[in-house]
């Protein structure tokens, strides 16, 4: 008896505590944001998203997937406005009519990392395309994001600079995020191509190391683009705009340049606008 | 070796200090979780009931695809969700993609084939000459489908167990279909994947503490319930 008891108490607390907190939530005026998992990763977005939706009262349904998902969620009406990093991509978006508005705005950059015996011999090469070429012709292992995002497509674009493919047998398509990607680096001992804010974050649980940084070529810019309400009647373009508009402001200029300094002792992302608002 | 240690410690402190993220994460894991299996045990045990109980033609087949059912990937049924429910999909009206009630939908339809076999299975396993027996006295279907499930309870209540277990660690679709958005359909296993990506294997442990302890509490409230009733007998 007081078993049963108990029992009902127990489920009965549950329910309680929880069946009145949610069915409120409605949505009509949500702005669906298709954004990139470094930004999610980072925590940038959260920070960004926040502020913004406690200054205007409008909800943000963010979603982190790669800046090829991104693109084509734009391609279908699917999402209001893009936060996406691979410029050729954003430039045919805008050309094929899918896309308006197309704003560069902050950069970080990314890195090549290996371990540290570096057998491959490229530490403290800068010349991206020349590092890849000495992967590939030492065939060691190189991992791969593949998974179409703006990191694997820049990877895609220095393997082309280099005028070389990647040896099949030392090439690992991880099929996954840049956090386990570079995981899978590390297990292997295999070079990756990494943003530097993953490498920062994940910085005291692997032991691959920077072999080559600051190109020009590892710059990594991110751009907004709105999608286009001409194209897709149903896309929230106020909400959009009034998003965009603000991820352009001052107030956002100040949470990304400062945004990193604390856990990582440096900045992650630099602001490319100028200052005209 | 170190960072696991140091995660568990944390994960402890986190798990006993919940903070207000932390408890609105847990709070919908806890609201969408129940919610899926309440639904899916209304539609699973009726159902499994009446396809034990009535023969029909194709009834062999019917069970084999429940079986197939029990065994629906997540993913796949968070993909079709997507699918259905995005602003041009069939569903996109209902705006349900990216809100809890998409989550409970994709959840409803990975635990519904779970309970509905289940509960077919032990239905099955009385006695055939039972539900007769119940029928001569004169009950009508549904009165002694009612008597058969109160005979049975035990496996009853294992299916929706099991069924609520399917729910509570589920990730795929839930990822989906909810998009993991921070305050809105955040859940404590998308949670657990963001803070793993971030590097942050302190929170990601204490998340996973926190889902297990919870999981642990609901399971001990069934097991109250199963285990009581039986011994009465």
């Amino acid at each position: 008896m007081i078993q049963k008891l108990v029992a009902y108490a127990l489920v009965f607390l549950l329910l309680g505590s929880v069946f009145n907190t949610h069915l409120a939530a409605q949505e009509n005026g949500d702005v669906i944001l298709a954004t990139t998992t470094s930004v999610q990763d980072t925590g940038l977005l959260d920070v960004l998203i926040d502020a913004f939706q406690k200054k205007t009262g409008l909800t943000v349904k963010a979603i982190a997937v790669g800046t090829g998902q991104a693109l084509q969620m734009g391609r279908l009406g699917e999402a209001d406005i893009l936060w996406v990093h691979s410029p050729t991509d954003e430039k045919q978006f805008v050309e094929e009519g899918y896309g308006i508005n197309r704003t560069t705005f902050m950069h970080n950059d990314f890195v090549i990392l290996g371990p540290k015996t570096d057998p491959a011999k490229v530490m403290g090469m800068e010349n991206a395309a020349e590092v890849f070429k000495k992967i590939s012709s030492l065939k060691t292992l190189f991992v791969s994001r593949g998974d179409n995002s703006g990191t694997h497509k820049k990877e895609k674009i220095i393997w082309k600079d280099a005028g070389v493919s990647p040896d099949k047998n030392a090439y690992i398509e991880a099929g996954q995020g840049m956090a386990q990607t570079v995981a899978v680096a590390n297990e292997k001992q295999g070079y990756v191509l990494a943003d530097r804010s993953t490498y920062l974050s994940l910085k005291k649980t692997i032991d691959l190391v920077i072999v080559s940084e600051g190109d020009q070529v590892l710059i990594n810019s991110y751009s907004l683009i709105l999608v286009n309400p001409d194209k897709f009647p149903k896309v929230n373009a106020d909400g959009a705009k009034a998003l965009f508009n603000y991820l352009l402001s001052r107030d956002s200029k100040e949470i990304i340049e400062n945004f990193g300094k604390e856990k990582f002792s440096q900045q992650l992302f630099f602001w490319d606008l100028k200052d005209n608002q | 070796m170190n960072f696991i240690l140091e995660g568990f410690r944390k994960g402890v402190i986190l798990l006993f200090g919940l903070d207000s993220g932390v408890l609105a994460v847990l709070k919908l894991s806890l609201y969408i979780s129940i919610l899926a299996t309440f639904i899916a045990v209304c539609i699973g045990v009726p159902l499994g009931s009446i396809i034990a109980i009535k023969r029909f033609p194709l009834k062999k087949i019917i069970i084999a695809l429940i079986n197939t059912g029990m065994g629906l990937p997540p993913v796949v049924v968070g993909l079709f969700a997507v699918l259905f429910l995005s602003r041009n999909g069939p569903l996109g009206f209902l705006q349900w993609l990216y809100t809890p009630k998409g989550m409970v939908l994709a959840q409803v339809i990975i635990a519904t084939p779970i309970i509905t076999g289940l509960s077919l299975a032990a239905v099955q396993s009385v006695d055939q000459r039972f539900y007769q027996q119940i029928l001569a006295l004169g009950a009508t279907t549904r009165q002694s489908i009612w008597v058969l499930l109160k005979e049975i309870r035990l496996s009853v209540l294992a299916a929706v167990i099991a069924g609520f277990g399917s729910i509570i660690s589920e990730v795929g679709a839930v990822m989906m279909v909810g998009g993991n958005i921070k305050g809105q359909t955040r859940v404590l296993t998308t949670a657990t994947v963001l803070e793993a990506h971030m590097g942050n294997f302190d929170i990601a442990i204490a998340l996973g503490l926190i889902l297990l302890t919870m999981s642990f509490i609901v399971n001990l409230a069934l097991t109250f319930i199963q285990q009581s009733k039986d011994r009465q007998k």
